[in-house]
């Protein structure tokens, strides 16, 4: 930690798996906060047993799934039905400002360390749970992961083609919404404990973060009892609306085309052929009615081009539009590039990796790589002895107890 | 909205004016017109026109708005864009009058110029009301009221001459060109109902106010002889000297115009005999024999006498006190009136000419003038409230025009409506 | 050309402004109008100058005469017991009947709405007076500069620390009619439908009193008594009229947007003066009015008005000339719309009449006949219109019918 970053002086115990806790956490880390991860050596946990690993070799530190969301974190392992386990817990409870924690209802709870239990230790701790559907209620308990919850939230119905099965948006997508809010929730807290010296409870529900997007939809059925049903790519407001083929293999641009100045503009990058003309394209109800045969106009003219090509035509003439990028296309976009997308650390057994960034730029105080994600158990001794102050001694007894197994 | 009301009853005008043209629209509607107001979507800008409802800036508290707007239907409509358009051409279709006020030659840049329109709708009638006219030298100058009221002519004959010519303080040149726009609509709609044929009528701001010049401008075509401001006093008046007309009073100003022989002789004698009545009397005047007076050899002298001796008396009256009074012993004298003096005119009142309207969405009740004519037959339609923004949006487009919730959500969305 | 009115007939008994001016806007259009007058009771208006040589006389009056243009002029002594046949024959044949005396004045005349409804039930009657038919003030005598007053026009001009100063004339007089014209047309539309006639009451106060609705509502809304501001405006800064080379020439200047005022300040050269604070926004420079416009005078002064104007507009800002009555019938724009119509009179000469302000593409406006002298048509309306014997006619006179 070189120039001060804003969570220079934030401590936390994170307990947090999968997805949504660790993005969470993700955000204190990389602006400088002290962020220890706790896991089970006998138990460790869902992403780092999850493909792709390393040269497609298995292994807990190899795994890319759990890499890309743990950097700048210390990770330790500790025995949590040890009892000296416990009291090491809940010593590094007690020197942290903030607990996270994303297991399902019950479990701190069975190891003591509800709000409750953990104010007694550290009475104005903020502790952060995030699960599915919340702490209270009847599917409190549940489990499951983002996965399931796209389709409970009202993502999955939404996405696909209306003739056909729903079809998800790409996996456990209300990981990537629950985050932002929790994260702004867990900075407001620190905020507010910093002005009155009190701590409090965030209780994160990735089901109602998720349905939070979607709530023009939502207040459609509320007030017009309407029910949303997918549409492919069509949009009310826009046509042309869709993603088009390009020339080659499974390459595709999306145009967007909201305005009479940009179907003007449209009809100019595209050449002004005659089917351009045609009065029932001319206005914005008559490309409507018609879509489908619009759309297979110019799709006839995308085949010809690269998505690139596509793109940059469009854009020129002020359309919107988009190459649709494949994970290989994003490594290699260029303004992902210039914003410092990905963070490339090197990494004991995953090599030189590629982590994900910060997605806004702060012109002060910028997020920082400083640490690749942690091999399981690799900072016992380095936040027992170097974080906690404990002593060789103390910290080899611990050892030989089996409290980090 | 009772379509019995007015002559013009089976009638439809689409209003597409802005400040240059709406109180056109205005005499329409009670003439007994069925107008629908086109503004933009999200309101015409000239609802960012004070004066505002208790000072509220805010597009359904133009008092402006309100003024020239009663009894209008108001849609939402962008015809600058193709949807816009077409939906135009079919409430063309079903209209009698179009009446505008863009630009000279904006509308023909947008396939809407009375030769297209004509074609869908060979009775309609185009109005265009513009500043200058829609051909000439100056048909693309940009324009104010005080551009207007300047090549008119009309601003050159007020205020004092030691300063520059000055307007009225609230504008009127639009209004009155407007005015004119709608009796040239009148003609053109009387003789498309006999013939079937309509027109363009092509209605000029300037051309009204210029012909408030009246003789002053006959002086200058006769004679060569140019009037020229004279501020209180009396223009053009060939004597010795100036003739005040405008007084000082008790309560503010009146206007007081001494004429000479038969013309002024009740007036003035009736006003020297008030005088004296009231022990105020001028000597000066008591001698004059007001039958034989002769405005052409009264000295500066002489008036100032007069003037000193009138406007002694006028101060210790009332506006009101000189007018009805003054009325009675034949003298006539008339109040400088300010709006509040307006307002509350015993005339007015008892013709029943302020009409009460209600404002719901104001929580409040104002009274507005009422028909400007008084007609035994087909009686002028009473004012009503202005439209609020898209207020018969449902009405025309829906009901009428037979468009789905869904198309108008999608043609909002596209900036159509 | 077939007009527009071709086929109306008008009987005009009313005389000075607002009447007459209703009666020749329909002549234009080809209504067929007989200006009504007796020797006995010229039209007050042949009383005013200007003359044809400044010689006064009946016939040399251009005021009369420009409001009179196309239509017959014939002379009737109403008081005569005889001139009540004449009148109703006049009923029988007009479709409009108008008159602008005072009221109650018609009645005595015999010429009142119930009177000529008994001739002809479906006539069409409009009466135009200053303040309207009925209420306390009808009998109200008044001319142009007072009604200006008592609208409240007066009083909203000229400069806050000085006296009104009246707009020129007869304004009220020039506006009414187009109120006049509309409802009058519009009545002759709804009788050729349903053959019903009906009596127009125009008011001159009531029809000028909605130019200033926004000001009414002002008052009753806010408690606001509109006050005169010499030519200020409450939106606009500059805004105002600029004295320019020449004895008593000037140019108005109305600047709007920040766009204008960039522009304004280009046309001009960017003078150091346009930079200070004091002028950098609309407010600003509402609150430094008076010097501004010295300072834009110090600039305007040295050029034309013309050039003022010229320059302005080409740069996007609305400007113009202060025409006065010397150079308006040369104004370029008017010239182009054709509004002075030059017709020759009798004793006047070649003298020019005002159009009307609006243009109809197929049945424009044609001003033929200048204003009639005295009784000129006499015969020709008498004999040929009404279609008397010419004995009848020649008795008539003699008995002096005809005054």
């Amino acid at each position: 930690m070189t120039s001060k970053e804003v969570f220079h002086d934030v401590k936390v115990v994170d307990f947090t798996w999968a997805g949504a806790g660790p993005i969470t956490t993700k955000y204190l880390a990389d602006y400088g906060a002290t962020v220890v991860r706790i896991e089970s050596r006998s138990r460790p946990g869902l992403l780092r047993t999850t493909p792709p690993y390393k040269d497609g070799i298995p292994g807990v530190d190899r795994a890319a799934y759990f890499g890309i969301y743990n950097p700048n974190k210390y990770g330790m392992t500790i025995n949590m039905n040890h009892s000296q386990g416990m009291e090491l817990v809940k010593r590094l409870i007690a020197w942290a400002d903030v607990v996270a924690e994303s297991f399902t209802v019950g479990v701190m709870e069975k190891w003591g360390l509800s709000y409750e239990e953990i104010t007694k230790i550290k009475p104005d701790v903020i502790m952060i749970r995030t699960n599915m559907q919340g702490h209270t209620g009847p599917h409190c308990r549940l489990p499951g992961t983002g996965v399931n919850l796209v389709g409970i939230s009202g993502y999955a119905h939404l996405c696909g083609w209306p003739d056909r099965l729903p079809s998800n948006p790409y996996g456990p997508y209300t990981d990537t919404i629950a985050p932002r809010f929790g994260a702004a929730m867990l900075i407001a807290a620190l905020d507010y404990r910093r002005k009155t010296g009190k701590g409090q409870l965030i209780d994160v529900s990735q089901f109602e973060a998720g349905v939070n997007f979607i709530a023009p939809v939502m207040m459609d059925y509320f007030v017009n009892g309407r029910v949303a049903n997918r549409r492919g790519n069509y949009s009310p407001r826009a046509a042309p609306h869709n993603a088009y083929r390009c020339k080659g293999q499974d390459t595709w641009c999306v145009i967007a085309v909201f305005t009479e100045e940009e179907w003007k503009a449209f009809c100019e990058a595209v050449g002004s052929p005659d089917w351009t003309k045609d009065e029932r394209f001319s206005f914005f109800l008559g490309r409507k009615a018609h879509e489908p045969e619009l759309d297979c106009f110019v799709e006839e003219w995308t085949l010809n081009r690269t998505a690139e090509e596509v793109m940059a035509l469009m854009q020129a003439k002020g359309v919107a539009a988009g190459v649709v990028e494949t994970s290989a296309d994003l490594h290699r976009d260029p303004q992902l590039k210039h914003r410092n997308h990905f963070w490339v650390m090197d990494h004991r057994e995953l090599g030189s990796f590629s982590y994900f960034g910060q997605a806004a730029v702060l012109s002060g105080t910028p997020a920082q790589p400083r640490m690749p994600s942690p091999c399981l158990g690799e900072h016992n001794e380095h936040v027992c002895r170097e974080i906690l102050e404990m002593s060789e001694a103390e910290f080899d007894e611990l050892l030989v107890e089996g409290v980090f197994d | 909205m009772s379509q019995k009301d007015g002559p013009l009853s089976s009638c439809r005008v689409l209003d597409l004016t802005d400040e240059k043209g709406l109180f056109c629209g205005k005499m329409l509607v009670d003439l007994g017109a069925d107008v629908i107001k086109i503004e933009p979507p999200g309101g015409d800008p000239c609802r960012n026109v004070g004066p505002f409802y208790r000072d509220i800036p805010d597009p359904e508290k133009s008092l402006y708005w309100l003024s020239f707007n009663t009894g209008k239907r108001g849609i939402t409509l962008n015809i600058e864009v193709s949807d816009g358009r077409r939906i135009f051409r079919q409430l063309v279709e079903r209209a009698d009058i179009v009446i505008e006020s863009y630009e000279p030659g904006y509308l023909d840049s947008l396939g809407l110029g009375y030769s297209d329109l004509s074609q869908i709708n060979p009775g309609l009638i185009l109005t265009s009301i513009s500043p200058f006219g829609e051909t000439g030298p100056y048909k693309d100058f940009k324009a104010s009221d005080i551009v207007v009221m300047a090549l008119s002519g009309y601003m050159s004959l007020s205020g004092d001459p030691d300063r520059p010519p000055v307007r009225t303080s609230f504008p009127i040149a639009y209004c009155f060109g407007a005015a004119g726009a709608a009796a040239g609509t009148m003609i053109a709609y009387y003789h498309r109902e006999l013939t079937g044929e309509g027109q363009w009528v092509d209605a000029s701001a300037q051309q009204a106010v210029a012909s408030a010049l009246l003789n002053a401008r006959m002086h200058w075509d006769l004679n060569r002889v140019e009037l020229k401001r004279a501020g209180p006093y009396r223009v053009g008046l060939s004597a010795q000297g100036k003739q005040l007309i405008n007084f000082r009073c008790k309560d503010g100003y009146v206007n007081f115009v001494m004429f000479g022989g038969k013309t002024g002789a009740k007036t003035n004698r009736g006003l020297t005999q008030w005088m004296e009545s009231e022990g105020m009397g001028s000597d000066f005047m008591n001698e004059i024999d007001w039958d034989s007076f002769d405005m052409a050899r009264v000295s500066q002298d002489d008036f100032d006498r007069f003037e000193g001796d009138i406007e002694r008396f006028f101060l210790t009256r009332t506006k009101s006190e000189l007018y009805e009074e003054g009325s009675k012993r034949g003298v006539t004298i008339y109040p400088i009136s300010t709006i509040r003096d307006v307002f509350e005119d015993p005339q007015l009142e008892a013709r029943d000419f302020w009409q009460r309207v209600e404002h719901p969405e104001l929580d409040a009740t104002l009274l507005y003038p009422g028909p400007f004519v008084k007609c035994s037959q087909t009686q002028l339609r009473p004012p009503s409230r202005a439209p609020r923004i898209g207020e018969h949006n449902q009405e025309i487009y829906h009901n009428e025009l037979g468009m789905s919730p869904e198309e108008l959500v999608m043609l909002r969305q596209a900036k159509a409506i | 050309m077939k007009q527009a009115l071709e086929g109306v007939k008008v009987a005009d008994f009313s005389w000075v402004g607002v009447g007459p001016i209703i009666a020749r806007i329909l002549a234009h259009h080809g209504a067929t109008v007989v200006h009504i007058e007796s020797e006995t009771a010229p039209d007050p208006l042949r009383a005013l100058a200007p003359y044809k040589d400044n010689i006064s006389g009946l016939n040399r009056c251009a005021y009369h005469a420009c409001l009179n243009d196309g239509k017959y002029g014939v002379t009737l002594n109403l008081r005569h017991p005889k001139a009540k046949g004449v009148v109703e024959r006049f009923v029988e044949w007009a479709d409009v009947v108008s008159e602008s005396f005072a009221p109650g004045v018609a009645a005595r005349l015999g010429i009142s709405y119930e009177d000529v409804r008994e001739v002809k039930p479906d006539i069409i009657m409009y009466s135009s007076c200053n303040l309207g038919q009925t209420g306390p003030h009808a009998r109200f005598r008044g001319f142009g500069t007072n009604l200006v007053a008592l609208v409240g026009t007066t009083h909203l001009t000229g400069w806050p620390d000085r006296m009104p100063t009246p707009p020129y004339g007869a304004l009220t007089d020039v506006i009414a009619p187009l109120f006049g014209v509309s409802a009058l047309v519009a009545a002759l539309d709804y009788h050729r439908k349903t053959g019903k006639g009906q009596y127009l009451d125009l008011s001159q106060f009531e029809s000028t009193v909605h130019f200033l609705t926004p000001l009414i509502l002002d008052y009753q809304a806010n408690g606001r008594v509109a006050q005169r501001t010499g030519n200020t405006s409450p939106y606009a800064a500059p805004h105002g009229v600029y004295p320019c080379k020449g004895h008593d020439r000037w140019c108005a200047i109305a600047v709007h947007t920040p766009e204008e005022w960039k522009a304004f300040c280009k046309v001009i050269d960017n003078p150091d003066w346009t930079k200070d604070p004091r002028f950098s926004s609309v407010l600003a420079r509402r609150r430094n009015e008076e010097e501004l416009n010295r300072l834009i005078g110090e600039w305007t002064i040295g050029l034309s008005a013309e050039e003022v104007m010229v320059k302005m507009q080409e740069a996007g800002m609305a400007a113009g000339v202060v025409e006065t009555p010397g150079t308006i019938q040369d104004n370029p724009q008017l010239k182009h719309r054709h509004h002075y119509r030059a017709l020759e009179h009798p004793e006047i000469g070649l003298h020019h009449y005002d159009a009307t302000p609006f243009t109809l593409s197929k049945t424009p406006c044609d001003l033929k006949m200048p204003g009639p002298c005295l009784g000129q048509h006499n015969e020709y309306v008498y004999t040929k219109i009404l279609g008397i014997s010419d004995e009848e006619f020649v008795a008539l006179l003699g008995e002096g019918v005809f005054e």
